[in-house]
C-alpha cells in the first residue's frame, strides 16, 4: 500500500463531497425565495439516498467484477461484501479499496444532485427522492462501469474520460433534460420574472465547486503523482480562462460582466476540463476554458429558443460543457494520441451515454409521474414548495410575517398556518417583468412621455 | 398640526436624518418602500435574461411637525435629499387632526 496515494484519495474524497453542498448552495441561491431550501435538500437528499446505495449494491454494480459485456458489475461486493481494509486497487503500489470507494461514492452522489437544477422549483420532494434513487440505479451505476471499470465498454474502447465528463456531466445533462420534458415548465415560465434571489450564495457555491473540484480531478489520479499535479493545474487555467470567456461573450451581447456569469462560466470550464486529465497540456487546457465558457454562455439562451423549462441551465453548462470537454480531448490530446481517430471515439462514447441516459431517464421520469405524480400541485408550486414539503421557510422576515409559535403551546396550529415568512417574495420581485430582446426599450420611452406618477 | 411625507433614494436617509436633528425634529419613522415616478426602473440580466425592474427601492420618511415648522421641515428635507439626478423622490403635507402621545395620553401640538 502507497502511504501519500492514500492519504491523497482520501483528502480528495473529503473534497468532492464538499462539493455537493457547494452545488446546493449555487443552486439555491438561483431560486426564488420560496423554494430556497427546496433547491437546498435535492442536492442534501443525495448524501443521504447514495451512499446508503453505495454500501448496499452501488459499488457493486458500478465496480464489482464485470457481468458480461462491459455493461454492469456483478453481484460479488453486494454490501461491500469481500473487500476489508486490506484489499488494494489500482496506484503504483495500491490503495485500499475503501479510499477507492469513498472516492467514487463521492462522483455518485454528486451527479444526480447535478440534475436537480434542472426541475428548480416544482417536483415533489418524495418524487424526486425516488427518482434519484432509481436513476442512480439503472443510469449511472452502470454508466460509471463502461467509462471507469477496466471491463467497460466504453474504458475497452479507449475514451479518455479522465474524471467523468461523460459519467457524470453528459450523464446529469441529458437526463435532466429528460426529467424536464416529463414534468414540464414552471408556472409562468418566459412571463414572470424569476431573478435570482441570493447571488452571494451563488458566488459561495461556486467557489466551493472550485475547490472541491482539484479532488475531483485531480483526485482521479489516484496517486499523488505527476498525473494529478497535470490535472490540478489544467483545473485552475480551464476555469478562469471560462469565466474570462463567458464574461466576455456577456459584456458583448448584454453589456454587463455579471456575477451570474462569472459563477457560471467558472463552472463551465470545471466540467469541461473534467474529461481531459493529463491528456492536454495547459494551453490545451486554456482552450478548452475559453470554448466552454463562450458556448456555454450562449447555450444557456436555447431554452428560450426551444422552450424547455432547464430553469437552472443544467443543459445549457453540463451537458455542452461535458460534450465541448469530451470532444476537445479528442483533438488536443498530446503525445500523438489526439486525432480523428480519438475524435471518432469520444463521439462514440457521449453519443453513447447521451442516448441511453435520455432514454431510460425519461422512462424512469414518466413511471414516477404515473405512479406517485412527479410535479408538486400547482398551488404548492405558486406559493412555494419550501412550505409544502419542508414546513418551513429559508429566511425570518418576522417583523412582518408574525411571529412563529410552538406547536406545543397551540396544538391546533397546522405546519405554515402561522403564516411566518412564507408570504414575503412569494411571487418573485414585486414589479419585475421579464422581456425579450427588441422590446428593450418600449417601457422607458412610455415613461419619459407618459403621464406623471407618485414618487 | 402637519405630516410631512417623504419618499427619497435609499442612500439619502443619513443626510435627510441629520437635517431633520439640525431642523429640531425630534421623532421620525421609517420605513422601506418600492415606487417608480419619471426615472422608470431598471434593468438587470441573469444568464441572458433581461428583466426591466419597475419598482425601485426608496425609503418613506414620515414626520409629524406643528404648522409653522412644516415649510422649514420639507425645506430640509429636500436640501438633503437631492442629487439632481432622475429618481430623488417626492416629498408632500397634509393636515393632521388629533395626535396623542400614547405614554401619556398628552393630544394635540404637546404630543408632536
Amino acid at each position: 500500500m502507497n502511504g501519500a496515494d492514500t492519504a491523497f484519495v482520501l483528502i480528495s474524497a473529503a473534497l468532492v463531497m464538499l462539493m455537493t453542498p457547494g452545488l446546493a448552495f449555487f443552486y439555491g441561491g438561483m431560486v426564488r425565495v420560496k423554494s430556497a431550501l427546496n433547491m437546498l435538500m435535492m442536492s442534501f437528499i443525495s448524501l443521504g439516498i447514495v451512499s446508503v446505495l453505495w454500501v448496499l449494491y452501488g459499488y457493486s454494480l458500478a465496480f464489482g467484477e464485470d457481468s458480461g459485456a462491459g455493461l454492469v458489475g456483478g453481484l460479488d461486493h453486494l454490501g461491500l461484501a469481500g473487500i476489508d481494509a486490506g484489499t488494494l486497487t489500482g496506484g503504483r503500489t495500491g490503495i485500499p479499496v475503501f479510499a477507492f470507494a469513498l472516492f467514487q461514492l463521492m462522483f455518485a452522489v454528486i451527479t444526480p444532485a447535478l440534475m436537480s437544477g434542472a426541475l428548480a422549483d416544482r417536483v415533489k420532494f418524495s418524487a424526486w427522492s425516488l427518482f434519484i434513487t432509481l436513476w442512480v440505479t439503472v443510469v449511472y451505476f452502470p454508466v460509471a462501469h463502461w467509462v471507469w471499470q477496466p471491463d467497460g465498454w466504453l474504458y475497452q474502447l479507449k475514451v479518455i474520460d479522465f474524471a467523468g465528463g461523460t459519467a457524470v456531466h453528459i450523464n446529469a445533462g441529458v437526463g435532466g433534460l429528460a426529467a424536464v420534458l416529463v414534468v414540464g415548465a414552471r408556472v409562468g415560465f418566459k412571463k414572470d420574472p424569476m431573478r435570482p434571489h441570493s447571488l452571494p450564495l451563488v458566488m459561495l457555491g461556486a467557489g466551493l465547486l472550485w475547490f472541491g473540484w482539484f479532488g475531483f480531478n485531480a483526485g482521479s489520479a489516484l496517486a499523488a503523482d505527476g498525473t494529478a499535479a497535470t490535472m490540478a493545474l489544467n483545473t485552475q487555467v480551464a476555469t478562469a480562462a471560462a469565466m474570462l470567456g463567458w464574461l466576455g461573450y456577456e459584456r458583448v451581447r448584454h453589456g454587463a460582466f455579471t456575477t451570474l456569469g462569472a459563477a457560471s462560466g467558472a463552472v463551465a470550464g470545471l466540467v469541461a476540463i473534467t474529461p481531459s486529465g493529463a491528456a492536454v497540456n495547459a494551453l490545451g487546457a486554456l482552450v478548452i476554458g475559453v470554448a466552454a465558457g463562450t458556448a456555454c454562455s450562449w447555450a444557456v439562451s436555447l431554452k428560450y429558443r426551444l422552450g424547455f423549462d432547464d430553469s437552472l441551465d443544467v443543459v445549457g453548462v453540463h451537458l455542452v460543457g461535458g460534450v465541448i470537454g469530451t470532444l476537445l480531448v479528442g483533438v488536443l490530446a498530446v503525445d500523438g494520441v489526439g486525432g480523428a481517430a480519438q475524435l471518432g471515439r469520444q463521439a462514440a462514447g457521449a453519443f453513447a451515454v447521451m442516448a441511453y441516459s435520455f432514454t431510460v431517464s425519461w422512462l424512469l421520469a414518466r413511471f414516477i409521474d404515473r405512479v406517485i405524480g412527479f410535479r408538486a400541485a400547482e398551488d404548492d408550486e405558486i406559493s412555494g414548495v419550501d412550505q409544502a414539503f419542508h414546513a418551513e421557510a429559508a429566511y425570518d422576515f418576522s417583523a412582518v410575517g408574525g411571529v412563529a409559535q410552538s406547536r406545543a403551546h397551540v396544538p391546533a396550529l397546522a405546519p405554515g398556518a402561522s403564516g411566518a415568512g412564507g408570504a414575503p417574495g412569494a411571487g418573485g420581485a414585486p414589479g419585475a417583468a421579464i422581456r425579450s430582446k427588441g422590446e428593450k426599450d418600449e417601457k422607458n420611452e412610455k415613461g419619459t412621455t407618459g403621464k406623471k406618477v407618485d414618487v | 398640526m402637519r405630516l410631512i411625507t417623504a419618499v427619497v433614494k435609499p442612500h439619502r436617509l443619513d443626510e435627510v436624518k441629520e437635517a431633520l436633528r439640525s431642523a429640531g425634529v425630534r421623532g421620525l419613522t421609517v420605513t422601506e418602500a418600492s415606487g417608480y415616478g419619471r426615472q422608470r426602473g431598471h434593468t438587470e440580466v441573469y444568464r441572458g435574461a433581461e428583466y426591466t425592474i419597475d419598482l425601485v427601492p426608496k425609503v418613506r420618511i414620515e414626520v409629524l411637525v406643528e404648522d409653522d415648522d412644516a415649510e422649514q421641515v420639507i425645506e430640509a428635507i429636500v436640501k438633503a435629499a437631492r442629487t439632481g439626478k432622475i429618481g430623488d423622490g417626492k416629498v408632500w403635507s397634509v393636515p393632521v387632526d388629533t395626535a396623542v402621545r400614547v405614554r401619556t395620553g398628552e393630544r394635540g401640538p404637546d404630543a408632536v
